[in-house]
């Protein structure tokens, strides 16, 4: 136990004393908690669009009206010319065009039916779906506005008519920042977690110094619980620090067990870690281990659903995903803190992670053995 | 200059000699492309919809099969009460439902509103909002095709969308493109960020001091045979972005290398400069991967849109020089858009470059006193 505690110690000493990396593992990771989280969304507000109105009536004036006064659109640009607004949608300035035809006045009049031609820029994917789909909503219930209107006297004759309501569950207010909280404390967790630990005993083997603890009566297993034990603790210190932010600052609802979260969190950072260890016992330099770190905590975050839906994956990468242990961390996350799972609940993931953490520390302890012997 | 060329050559048998690790560096950005290609997606299909009819119809079966013709939604469920939901929804066998009022069919026929909920799983919120506006386009088309009587005619108008650059709305058209940003990036600056830490480490760092390399010649020495690596990779990937996922490259190509090899080196120089300000390999490491790694998956626009963002994340997107290789990456490729509307970002990038490199030679010299 003394040889575990003092070789703890001095990896924590080599961290505290650093201050450098302590900013690093401490400041830096909190900071950008704070301002990324608020970075990740499709939501739209203000998107800029251009009107070209070439029928300049009070139906056409209408539409502009509506979609000025519902504060998904700001209107940048009005000039009636189909050129200026391709020019503008090559050079990204605004979003969507739309394009009101000469007529159109009269053939809503006459015929009851009138086009409106929105051109939406493709390259802004997920956005252009939904600023095309609101500039629809505008124009159905002015639509519906202009025909109430008209037929006012007799509530028999009204057309026919459906009311949507909608409602979200589990995140009622659509707050992204609900959501991207725990994603990205997760996020980061991971790469100090791993990064850090196999970092280290890459460092003791480039320097040498891995030779003199190898010839110290210490056992395989006290070097590798005191290596890692100092990293765990911090991704945990992490997790309090990203907690008590998301709480004070963000306001993230915390509806589930915040000590059953730790607990979960115990076991994914033994497999954070574990991972660390693995890769640093494989590799001969710092250099490879970051290389190949850097490679596995992309796959861990891109393909763990934080930043895009699992289920638009493509289908192997769907299955890929279930072995990514933060994939399931981050559900059981989110499960706890926003729709306050229990153990029952969170027991399929978690078995999963448990299972990891074993395998990989299993694993990692036996490529340690190869390399020292 | 002779010395300079001895130190390129000195470079060039490094990687030469270890053909293995120039072999993964080459190839690291080609096999995450290929990976991530098909990951980073964000269309929305196979939507798992459950319907709940209390009193089913013909014209309730008529909005039902509008959903299911719609190529987006697939019904997997259908049940006669709200309540009946809650299972669904907390185990993920439902993502959307669509309620029916018990009187829709009768209030829609009186012209009273037709009561219609439609509840989303926004635990994602935005796939949630998305999902919400496609069960709404849905209806309201629906709503646009009810006849309406001679007597009373209804106004309609009619949207009449074009997706520009982008029509079949694919999202790896996106993303391929931004997924080549992502990746060259951090990669080329991981390569020159422990160059110097690692000589530091190693002791031979006085060995170059001794020499009568300038520092600029040292910097220049350093960057540019990962400048080749980089450079190739940036071919492959295009390759790869063409063949393998079909993303079209409708503007020029011989401007989108140049551009790529720009975009290399500004990230080669900003992994110098952290190398030469560190002392260490470990913090030049953590501090590229923090500065690199999300900052770029986040505030480059590659997956949110910038125009989403509150106004100060803007602002500090624009020293991520992945916002501006987004920008051009798909204005040359799905735009087919050419200098006179990228001279910007080209601009942007080449001055950052220079400025980057500049500080990596300034903080060199003051190592040197």
């Amino acid at each position: 136990m003394r040889q575990i505690f003092f070789l703890a110690q001095a990896e924590v000493l080599h961290i505290v004393r650093d201050r450098i990396l302590l900013a690093q593992t401490l400041i830096v990771p909190m900071v950008q908690l704070l301002v990324l989280s608020n970075a990740a969304t499709f939501e739209i507000r203000n998107t800029p669009i251009q009107i070209i109105d070439f029928d300049r009536s009070a139906a056409s004036r209408g539409v502009v009206n509506h979609l000025a006064a519902n504060g998904y659109f700001d209107i940048v640009d009005t000039t009636p010319s189909l050129a200026r607004a391709n020019e503008r949608l090559l050079d990204g300035s605004i979003t969507m065009a739309v394009v009101i035809p000469h007529d159109f006045e009269v053939s809503l009049v006459k015929t009851g039916v009138a086009p409106v031609e929105l051109s939406v820029n493709g390259e802004k994917g997920s956005s252009a779906g939904i600023v095309q789909s609101y500039a629809t909503s505008v124009l159905i219930n002015y639509a519906k506005s202009l025909s109430a209107g008209r037929v006012l006297s007799d509530p028999a004759s009204r057309p026919a008519q459906i009311e949507i309501r909608t409602r979200s569950r589990y995140n009622a207010t659509q707050n992204y920042k609900f959501y991207m909280v725990p994603g990205i404390l997760v996020a980061l967790m991971t790469i100090i977690g791993s990064l850090l630990s196999a970092q280290n005993i890459a460092r003791e083997k480039e320097l040498g110094t891995l030779e003199q603890l190898n010839v110290t009566p210490i056992t395989r297993g006290q070097f590798i619980i005191a290596k890692l034990l100092p990293f765990w603790v911090l991704g945990l210190i992490e997790l309090a620090l990203g907690l008590l932010i998301g709480k004070l600052v963000f306001g993230i609802p915390m509806v589930g067990s915040i000590p059953l979260l730790f607990g979960v969190a115990a076991v994914y950072l033994a497999v954070a870690v574990g991972i660390g260890l693995w890769v640093s016992a494989m590799v001969e330099t710092q250099q490879q281990a970051m290389f190949v770190t850097f490679f596995i905590v992309n796959i861990y975050l891109l393909m763990s659903g934080l930043f895009t839906p699992i289920d638009s994956m493509a289908p192997w990468v769907q299955s890929v995903t279930l072995v990514n242990p933060v994939r399931h961390f981050v559900t059981i996350s989110r499960a706890i803190l926003m729709k306050g799972a229990g153990p029952a609940e969170i027991a399929q993931p978690f078995l999963i992670l448990l299972g990891t953490a074993v395998f990989v520390l299993i694993v990692a302890v036996n490529q340690y053995r190869k390399r020292a012997a | 200059m002779s010395a300079l060329r001895g130190l390129l050559r000195k470079e060039w048998f490094h990687i030469k000699r270890d053909r293995r690790t120039a072999t993964v560096l080459v190839m690291l950005p080609v096999v995450q492309v290929l990976l991530f290609g098909y990951a980073i997606r964000t269309d929305v299909d196979n939507v798992r919809l459950a319907v709940v009819d209390p009193a089913p119809s013909n014209t309730t079966l008529a909005l039902r099969n509008r959903f299911a013709a719609a190529g987006v939604f697939r019904i997997v469920a259908s049940v006669p009460r709200t309540e009946d939901l809650e299972p669904l929804f907390q185990n993920g066998t439902a993502q959307q439902a669509i309620v029916f009022d018990h009187d829709f069919t009768e209030d829609l026929g009186r012209g009273t509103p037709a009561q219609l909920l439609i509840i989303t799983d926004a635990t994602e919120p935005n796939t949630g909002a998305l999902l919400q506006a496609y069960a709404q386009a849905v209806i309201q088309q629906y709503q646009l095709a009810l006849p309406a009587s001679p007597a009373r005619p209804a106004s309609i108008i009619v949207p009449v969308t074009r997706i520009r650059f982008n029509p079949t709305r694919e999202s790896k058209n996106l993303f391929v493109p931004g997924l080549m940003a992502f990746v060259l990036t951090i990669i080329s600056a991981l390569m020159t960020a422990i160059s110097l830490t690692r000589e530091k480490e190693t002791g031979t760092m006085e060995a170059l001091l001794v020499s009568p390399l300038r520092p600029w010649e040292i910097i220049v020495g350093k960057v540019t045979p990962y400048l080749a690596i980089g450079f190739a990779s940036v071919l492959l990937v295009l390759v790869e972005a063409r063949l393998v996922f079909n993303v079209p490259v409708r503007g020029s190509i011989p401007l989108l290398l140049f551009e790529g090899l720009l975009y290399v080196l500004v990230s080669l120089a900003f992994g110098m400069l952290i190398s030469s300000r560190t002392s260490s390999q470990r913090i030049a490491m953590m501090g590229v991967f923090l500065t690199t790694l999300l900052p770029n998956i986040l505030l480059s626009g590659f997956i949110f849109p910038l125009e989403s963002m509150p106004a100060i994340l803007r602002w500090i997107s624009y020293v991520i020089p992945g916002r501006w290789f987004v920008a051009i990456a798909r204005g040359i490729m799905l735009k087919g858009i050419g200098l006179e509307y990228l001279w910007r970002e080209t601009l942007y990038i080449a001055g950052l470059a220079t400025v980057l490199l500049a500080a990596s030679i300034r903080s060199f010299h003051e190592r040197l006193e």
